[in-house]
């Protein structure tokens, strides 16, 4: 994901001399290229990611785009309240780009971990938050990010992620993609955990439970049109992320849920459980010990279909 | 160099003081000792030094002035309604400061006021956006200046010698940040609370030009902001010593006008001592 993400961002330089893109001291050798099209418009702005919040704010009001990059716990909940005023307060055009996010640095330990990103920026107005599931969708999402006239976070995993997409789909900001139609069961899933569900659907598919999965790659604001339509298609609607149960999709599904009476749908989410995680392993360990691998969710909508 | 009448100037700063008391004893709206120790660097600033306001106020080139301090925002709001940055209707908005559904409130708002550059209110937040001002003012090829005012208490924030760093390295050489150096933070003396001191010597360890001034000197600070950049290549720190409460013998440097808020006969004494009856 981050190297399409640098390859991209690059490609969007050379055309576009708004986009300044700011570092947290990291993804050395990442830029090399965008350095090359664009030195005056690179910072790395050191281990100090309030002042690169509140420096991108200052750009983005002189009427550029800037792009800032870091570890994801490190360029949102450490800088939480630049984002807030410096960014959201003043609605400004800036892409906060978190790297290996979710429990992608499972190895890390929790200081690198990010189940609660989702969850603090949702509650911020005039933020917009996209968490793509492929390298496919991280191109698109870039792109609309930097048409998009307000703050945006992007929220990546690491590198290696597969194609969850065959063909580049239509891409627009608050409106999910169909990764598969089905009739039984939709699981609505974000990010790059998004593989789990598809191999889930394969092994319902052998039990005869057609699944339908969304990528939900805006999670900020939902697809409320598309909530409402699942919710009256299907009996059981499961929500999936690499977050915790609250704050994030599952949340904001929930929430929604409560606020609009009528349906009949049962919701079953599949999220990471308000603890931190302190054993070490791998993030294929880490999706185990919380629920997150095809088995577990084939299992558990298994058991809810019965 | 603009040719400046520096009685004219004290005059102004008096009558801005006078009626920033006359609204807090109105509106109920504290931070008084903060707005009267910084009143002659925002005269200085904006009457001395600030490029011509505000028919340069759509110019994407102009200079540009942050409150980071924003609990001084009553006094930035009479700064801006004497330069005649607000329409009528706005000024009737001012006039009615404090109350329900108007625009002024206790600090700089992100949107509505003409002269606002940023929303402050919580601290440290202002030099970083300016740095990101001169930056981006820099790859346009602006050769404009970014002024940034904070407090002595805000520079308990981390963030602030972050921004200090960056902007060393980045050799700003047209930001200025001045410090209103009133000695007092909230709740006690400010360098009882953290180590302050050398406060200069620090900037200038961060890689600044840095100098001291009577932060009451009007003509001495118009000048020094005038001599932006100073030849040293390096981002200028200006240590402006102050006093809370500058101007009424019985509110300077007494802390508990940090919150507190005058009375009718206050506001009188005051203005009396001040010149303005």
């Amino acid at each position: 994901m981050r190297n399409i993400f640098a390859k991209e961002l690059t490609a969007h330089a050379t055309d576009n001399d708004r986009i300044v893109m700011l570092s947290g001291d990291i993804g050395n050798r990442l830029f090399d290229d965008f350095k090359k099209v664009a030195p005056n418009r690179f910072y790395n702005c050191g281990v100090a990611e309030a002042n690169m919040i509140g420096m991108a704010a200052g750009m983005a009001m002189m009427g550029f785009h800037p792009v800032t990059y870091t570890i994801t716990p490190f360029t949102t909940i450490r800088c939480l309240e630049q984002i807030r005023i410096d960014l959201c307060y003043h609605n400004l055009p800036v892409v906060i780009v978190g790297t290996g996010s979710g429990l992608s640095y499972a190895e890390l330990g929790p200081t690198h971990h990010s189940c609660d990103d989702m969850g603090v920026l949702r509650i911020l107005p005039n933020m917009t938050i996209l968490s793509p599931c492929d390298p496919i969708e991280v191109k698109l999402a870039l792109k609309a990010a930097l048409e998009h006239d307000g703050p945006v976070y992007l929220r990546l995993g690491k590198k290696g992620e597969p194609a969850l997409h065959r063909e580049p789909p239509v891409f627009a900001i608050g409106k999910a993609i169909t990764l598969r139609p089905g009739n039984d069961v939709c699981i609505l899933g974000t990010g790059p955990v998004l593989a789990e569900a598809l191999t889930a659907a394969k092994m319902l598919e052998n039990e005869c439970v057609s699944t339908r999965i969304e990528s939900v790659h805006t999670v900020k604001p939902l697809d409320t049109a598309l909530l409402g339509e699942i919710f009256n298609t299907f009996k059981l609607v499961v929500t999936l992320e690499e977050h915790s149960l609250i704050g994030g999709l599952g949340g904001g599904v929930a929430e929604w849920l409560a606020d609009n009476s009528g349906y009949s749908g049962r919701l079953l989410r599949f999220g990471t459980a308000d603890r931190f995680f302190e054993e070490i392993g791998t993030q294929e360990y880490a999706r185990e010990v919380f629920g997150l691998t095809a088995e577990h969710i084939f299992a558990g909508i298994r058991n809810a279909l019965q | 160099m603009i040719d400046i009448d520096y009685q004219v100037l004290n005059q102004t700063a008096a009558e801005l003081r006078g009626i920033v008391i006359e609204t807090s004893c109105k509106a109920g709206v504290p931070h008084l000792g903060s707005c009267l120790s910084c009143i002659d660097i925002l005269t200085a600033l904006y009457w001395g030094t600030l490029d011509d306001m505000p028919s340069r106020i759509g110019r994407p080139d102009r200079d540009r002035f942050i409150l980071s301090k924003g609990h001084a925002a009553p006094a930035l709001f009479q700064v801006l309604a004497r330069k005649g940055m607000f329409p009528l209707d706005m000024l009737d908005n001012l006039a009615r400061y404090g109350e329900n559904g108007t625009l002024f409130g206790e600090h700089p708002p992100a949107h509505g006021i003409p002269g606002v550059e940023a929303a402050t209110g919580s601290l440290g937040h202002g030099l970083p956006i300016g740095i990101g001002m001169k930056l981006a003012s820099r790859m346009r090829g602006y050769n404009n200046r970014v002024f940034v005012l904070m407090s002595d208490g805000e520079c308990n924030e981390g963030s602030v010698w972050e921004a200090a760093m960056m902007a060393g390295a980045q050799k700003l050489e047209r930001l200025v940040v001045v410090i209103d150096f009133n000695k007092w933070q909230a709740t006690g003396r400010s360098e009882e609370v953290l180590a302050l001191s050398p406060l200069a010597d620090k900037w200038r360890a961060f890689g600044w030009s840095a100098c001291e001034e009577d932060g009451h000197d009007i003509k001495a600070l118009s000048e020094r902001f005038c001599t932006v950049p100073d030849g040293s290549g390096k981002p200028i720190a200006i240590i402006a010593h102050t006093v809370k409460g500058k101007g009424v013998s019985f509110m300077e440097d007494d802390n508990n006008w940090h919150y507190r808020v005058p009375t009718q006969d206050e506001v009188i004494s005051a203005r009396r001592e001040l010149g303005l009856i």
